[in-house]
């Protein structure tokens, strides 16, 4: 039974995390950097461990450091979050070699959903369709992949995740320099500069599946629609995705569970598709073994604690439902508000909350760490909270958020609240079922 | 595990819940660590919390966002750092840097890269000219504002 759950992430996941843990009756050791010894996460844990200065490579993504600090601090399992080290094979090992139950899958499944490659080998094997491309480790074998996908191409870090270090290149003049960029986010996020080329599908949906396997079961939670994106950099989430047909929808489903039993996937964990806008024929893109941000709108469709499941299923215990039980219920739509000025290129804006004023609501749920005060330090990613309405409908769905959106004021930094309200006022939005050109068209007239 | 009171996002939905069917527009909530005004902002509502100054929040250094840019204009062939971050001289490890001293460089020539919230934002030289000096080492963290390098200008 886990007694003492170490933390080994920040913002407002580690919140999320405490809250679920704390109520399950565990005592809470939140690792933090230098940069985040005052933030309300480390306020509000039982313990705080300090594990490095701020720059993440020598904390968050240390992987000497946190494990030090885990042992230090006497816990019995390691919630890693999602980024950071969540799903590093090196420190889920290293975790279990020290004798600390690591709350995410076994290091043999992160290995071979890690890597895109293998993942994409793995899914084959399942019987899952994949879209054309490869990996390349030099320029020279990346135009060689390019003459094989065409243009538009998309280049994306092997080892990532999140859209860092991903990069579409419309033209092969552009490819070198993409090419250099791709690979030094990938370094930075992921330490690993690898690339995979793959054919871009033009009007293409982002959808997922959440799973949860118990290494013998394996069962879902439905569908989610992260469509709406910048630079592959999630805006907007719904659940269920909207607008796919019944037969495409459960051929999603069933593609997701059939590679989470053949994987005996342990822990919860999401299923991307790229689904053609048109035909609804889809493609599996990559698996995330780990929580994910837009967790909560699945959540608020299911009535279930995902973090909880994670826990339970950590401690080595069954499945405590089964897909009987699971009872996908009206519509949630979750937006990410970011400390960027987004009217001004998405320019980051680290600093002071001096006012943070969230929407409340029967439909209203907001995930963050910020409140007044609070920093945004430079070093990490500019996530301030989620902001997640729900309803009956998805037209409820958003009428709520419209009106949670409008009594939001947040300041000190600049937000991106201001798009989300453009978003949530497009005609093209409100009918339902847009594909991942959607914010490009927007932001061009 | 301390007893301490944590609202979750949930019970929040839920005090709302029940203040929606009732006339009242405003409910203050204080316990030793936080303060949460709900409180009702035309047909929706609103939630604020206080966690005052606890474990000396207020002791943290003001985080300066934005250069004065006043002083960089006067200050020719000054780089400067646009915005806080980690500064890096190469496109990734191991690579050789984009500048040395003594490299010749025009205004769009790509110098370094400060990485701010994992996002790369390159750093351009401004001005043509050879670099001078070299005033941040690879890998150091920058505030916004902070000279870079000098650039010696030549004309084009």
């Amino acid at each position: 039974m886990i007694r003492r759950l170490f933390i080994a992430n920040r913002g407002e996941i580690s919140l999320r995390i405490i809250r679920t843990a704390r109520r399950l009756g565990m005592t809470t050791i939140l690792g933090v950097s230098e940069a985040d010894r005052y933030s309300l996460p480390a306020q509000l844990a039982d313990e705080v461990a300090l594990i490095g200065p701020a720059p993440s490579s020598k904390s968050y993504l240390s992987v000497a450091a946190v494990i030090a600090a885990a042992r230090t601090a006497k816990a019995d399992a390691i919630h890693p979050g999602y980024g950071f080290l969540s799903e590093n094979v090196a420190f889920n090992r290293a975790a279990r070699e020290v004798g600390i139950t690591f709350v995410g899958p076994e290091p043999e499944t992160l290995e071979a959903m890690g890597d895109k490659l293998m993942a994409r080998r793995v899914a084959v094997e399942a019987g899952l369709p994949v879209v054309p491309g490869g990996e390349a480790a030099t320029i020279e074998e990346v135009r060689a992949r390019a003459q094989v996908t065409g243009y538009p191409l998309l280049l994306k870090a092997v080892s990532g995740g999140g859209g860092r270090g991903m990069k579409r290149v419309d033209r092969a003049e552009d490819l070198e320099a993409q090419m250099n960029l791709a690979a030094a986010e990938a370094q930075a996020a992921f330490d690993d500069p690898r690339v995979y080329v793959e054919r871009f599908v033009a009007r293409g949906r982002h959808v997922e599946v959440q799973i949860l396997g118990d290494g013998v079961d394996a069962i879902h939670l439905g569908t989610r629609d992260c469509s709406i994106q910048r630079r592959f950099q999630k805006l907007v989430e719904e659940a269920p995705a909207p607008g796919i047909p019944d037969d495409k929808h459960q051929g999603l489903l069933d593609a997701a569970v059939l590679l989470a039993r053949h994987l005996k996937y342990k822990g919860a964990g999401t299923v991307e598709f790229l689904v053609d806008a048109d035909t609804f024929d889809f493609y599996f893109l990559e698996m995330n073994a780990r929580i994910q941000v837009e967790h909560p709108v699945t959540e608020q469709i299911t009535g279930i604690d995902l973090i909880e499941q994670q826990l339970l299923i950590a401690d080595s215990q069954r499945l405590g439902i089964t897909q009987a039980n699971i009872d996908l219920k009206g519509h949630a739509i979750e937006v990410r508000i970011n400390a960027e000025d987004w009217a001004n290129g998405f320019r980051p804006c680290p600093g002071r909350i001096s006012s943070a004023r969230w929407p409340a609501g029967p439909t209203v749920r907001v995930d963050t760490h910020i409140a007044k005060s609070g920093v945004v330090p430079p070093n990490y990613d500019s996530l301030i909270g989620k902001l997640i309405c729900s309803g009956t409908t998805r037209e409820q769905a958003l009428a709520s958020l419209k009106r949670a959106l409008d009594d939001i004021a947040i300041e000190g930094v600049e937000t991106t609240v201001g798009l989300h309200r453009l978003i949530v006022n497009n005609a093209r939005f409100q009918a339902g079922a847009v594909d991942t050109r959607f914010y490009e068209e927007i932001n061009h007239g | 595990m301390t007893d301490e009171f944590l609202l979750s996002p949930d019970d929040v939905a839920e005090i709302v819940a029940i203040l929606d069917a009732t006339s009242y527009s405003i409910i203050n909530i204080s316990t030793g660590r936080f303060t949460l005004r709900v409180a009702r902002d035309g047909e929706g509502w609103t939630q604020e919390w206080d966690w005052g100054d606890a474990k000396g929040m207020i002791a943290q250094p003001p985080l300066e966002r934005v250069a004065d840019t006043s002083s960089v204009e006067a200050d020719e062939g000054a780089v400067t750092a646009l915005i806080p971050g980690t500064f890096y001289r190469s496109p990734q490890p191991g690579a050789p840097p984009f500048v040395e001293i003594g490299t010749h460089v025009s205004a769009d020539s790509v110098v370094g890269i400060v990485e701010t919230m994992k996002l790369m934002n390159p750093v351009h030289a401004g001005i043509t000219g050879v670099i001078d000096e070299i005033l941040v080492e690879d890998a150091g963290s920058v505030e916004a504002g902070a000279v870079l390098m000098r650039i010696r200008g030549i004309e084009p």
